[in-house]
């Protein structure tokens, strides 16, 4: 059973905390969908691709937008097709079954072996979404009402949910739901995230670029604070110019890859004459 | 294995207060969920570890980021005080690291390590933290070093497969809780532009309006069908939302502790976008004759002219403290700001535009035990007021919703 248990352990573009490969291990062994949750940029999406390398399963991604709806997971019935080819009589369009085509969760229910669904960002959609998906979830069948065949997963797939908090999610599908929040990573597990992305980094200047990271994250009155992504790319706009460790420490060289918003830059010129608040630095935010 | 099914059945009853108490807490846990919680113990998801436990049980009844905090505090207060079954999970941890070969498959790096353990020492180091624990839970938010993690930590959070090199800082689950570093994501506080912008997003009414250019499947069909089956596709205009918003910002004086609070609703509302209209006005303490497109009020614009742009299904939302001397709201000339010379007290140029517009609301940054001041329960006759938290703001988005 722990063999069963602990499949997942993180990977090597992929690095996690300890709590949230424990998430994915409950989901998984509770058969349970894994809704994720967490600031842009801490690896939502990022999380399904790595738990299908890890697991050597394939991917099927369901990008939700606004339009989407619950039932387009599972099937659309192509009915203007199937109208224009009645139109000109050029096709048979008695057979219904070339008019299905199967959606996301769809190929999921039917595919042959186990994979992993992600359903990225459930929140773009409708509000009653969410709970137009509970029976298929729990269930893992569907019929295709036009020509009554159903489907049964043959194995469940593991679903991993992604929201960015625009909607709430109805009560009802989240009590079904292993939630898990990522939390901004600390500046330790943050080293180890950029060391994978630049493994020959000088270690004075990973701390130095933390330092700065961190700090400028704390800044009271940004709109939009850097995430991960911006300091890896950060990080390596700094390597490719050869900046010394102690430069970074002074001012901010780069700053247009940290921050985005001219309201922003503003505000780091304004802080950047005071010292940074080193209390606050190592805390995870 | 038997022992953790064992563990795992006495262990339904044992918790069972604790779900109780995150139930008296308010978070709306369901013995739904509970039964998973006590599925995945008798699946061994907790690894017969507390920290596993908290993990398990965390990840299944909290639905949502800002539960995360008053779990936290449960769990701490739920378990700090339990002596009676720490010796028992502590014996379960010990028996498991003193049996020669671990009933778990174990890469042969943490093998080298578990062999190195010494388990009196690890016993005395383990009796060591509880006794710290409780420090630590007394001393408040204390950031734990990773001073103490090493043998205990590896040992105790589930064994089958955690790395060596003590990457998570975990001492114990009720240390873990008690950090409370989930205490931002609290509903009750006000946080970040996002939040705001979510609780906003609620205020809406959709309506199909614009360019027709969605296919409308159902008419297609319908004329189609009426033609005799020569095609024809009706198309109709997505569903929009038609609320417009105007918002009316005091500024200066009382406010300016809420300075970065009001800021924050302010670029929320901005960035919300889902608006048919929105629009911004300053004011001071109390709406007279005229309101201003500027902070500095420079560009004044007549009451009247104001209530001519908007028409009375636009939602009107005044944010403000309310605070001020009675008079300012009911005396003639009462108006703080000297030019403006209102020829009426404040209170009747509210009351005209709680009566232009259908529904209205106002937004108080204040703490609401601070609403009983004479200036604010007038205010609250003429216009329902919210406070400026996320919460608040939810309600206030849904209220106005309404038709």
């Amino acid at each position: 059973m722990e063999k069963e248990f602990d499949r997942f352990s993180g990977t090597k573009r992929y690095i996690t905390s300890a709590e949230l490969r424990h998430a994915v291990n409950v989901a998984a062994a509770l058969e349970r969908p894994l809704l994720v949750k967490g600031e842009p940029g801490t690896g939502k999406t990022l999380l399904a691709h790595a738990v299908a390398e890890d697991l050597g399963l394939d991917l099927i991604v369901w990008n939700v937008k606004s339009t989407s709806k619950a039932a387009d997971g599972l099937y659309v019935y192509d009915t203007v097709q199937r109208l224009q080819d009645s139109r000109f009589g050029d096709k048979d369009v008695s057979d219904i079954r070339q008019y299905i085509r199967l959606g996301p969760l769809g190929r999921a229910l039917t595919a042959d072996g186990q994979v992993v669904l992600l359903i990225d960002e459930i929140d773009k959609a409708d509000l009653e979404f969410p709970n137009d998906l509970l029976h298929e979830l729990d269930e893992m069948e569907f019929t295709v009402v036009e020509t009554g065949d159903r489907h049964r997963a043959r194995q469940r797939p593991l679903v991993i949910i992604t929201s960015n908090a625009e909607k709430e999610l109805p009560d009802a599908f989240l009590r079904r739901c292993i939630f898990h929040y990522i939390q901004f990573p600390d500046a330790e597990l943050m080293a180890e995230i950029v060391r994978v992305h630049h493994p020959a980094l000088d270690k004075k200047l990973l701390a130095q670029a933390l330092e700065r990271f961190y700090w400028l994250r704390d800044l009271h009155g940004l709109r939009k604070r850097p995430s991960t992504s911006e300091l890896v790319d950060w990080i390596g706009a700094l390597i490719a110019a050869g900046i010394p460790p102690d430069k970074v420490s002074k001012e901010i060289p780069f700053l247009g890859a940290l921050v985005k918003k001219p309201e922003d830059e503003e505000v780091v010129a304004r802080e950047a004459g005071r010292p940074p608040r080193t209390r606050n630095m190592w805390r995870g935010r | 294995m038997q022992a953790v099914s064992r563990a795992a059945s006495d262990g339904a009853g044992l918790f069972l207060s604790f779900f109780f108490r995150l139930r008296d807490r308010g978070l709306k846990v369901t013995p739904q969920q509970w039964m998973t919680v006590v599925e995945g113990l008798a699946k061994g998801l907790h690894g017969s570890s507390m920290i596993g436990f908290y993990s398990l049980a965390r990840a299944v009844l909290v639905k949502d980021e800002s539960e995360l905090d008053d779990f936290d505090l449960c769990f701490a207060a739920h378990f700090e005080g339990a002596a009676d079954f720490v010796p028992a999970i502590e014996r379960e941890v010990m028996d498991w690291l003193s049996q020669p070969i671990p009933p778990y498959p174990i890469d042969p790096e943490l093998r080298r390590l578990l062999d190195q353990v010494d388990v009196e020492a690890l016993r005395a180091e383990l009796e060591r933290r509880l006794q710290e624990q409780k420090e630590r839970h007394d001393g408040g938010d204390y950031w734990i070093g990773t001073g103490g993690t090493s043998a205990f930590g590896h040992g105790g959070y589930h064994p089958g497969g955690i790395r060596v090199g003590g990457q998570h800082r975990l001492g114990s689950a009720v240390q873990v809780a008690a950090e409370r570093r989930y205490r931002e994501h609290r509903r009750d506080l006000v946080l970040d532009t996002r939040q705001l912008g979510v609780a906003l997003k609620k205020l809406r009414s959709l309506k199909r309006e614009g360019q027709a250019e969605e296919l409308d499947i159902d008419g297609t069909i319908d004329r189609t069908a009426r033609q005799a089956g020569e095609l024809e596709l009706v198309f109709r205009p997505p569903r929009a939302n038609n609320l417009s918003l105007l918002m009316a910002m005091d500024v200066g004086g009382s406010m300016e502790p809420y300075r970065h609070l009001v800021d924050v609703l302010f670029s929320a509302a901005h960035a919300a976008r889902h608006f048919k209209r929105f629009e911004f006005v300053y004011f001071h303490n109390c709406v007279y004759d005229h309101v201003y497109e500027d902070a500095a009020f420079i560009k004044a614009v007549p009451l009247r002219d104001l209530i001519r742009r908007f028409d009375r299904d636009c939602r009107l939302v005044l944010v403000g403290d309310a605070f001020m001397y009675p008079g300012e709201l009911l005396d003639r000339h009462g108006a703080i700001q000297w030019e403006d010379r209102n020829e009426e007290p404040g209170v009747v140029y509210l009351k005209k535009l709680a009566a232009h517009f259908r529904r209205t609301a106002w937004l108080n940054p204040m703490r609401e035990r601070m609403w009983e001041a004479p200036s604010v329960c007038i205010v609250q006759q003429i216009f329902d007021m919210f406070p400026l938290t996320v919460d608040g703001v939810e309600s206030l988005a849904k209220d106005l919703a309404r038709g």
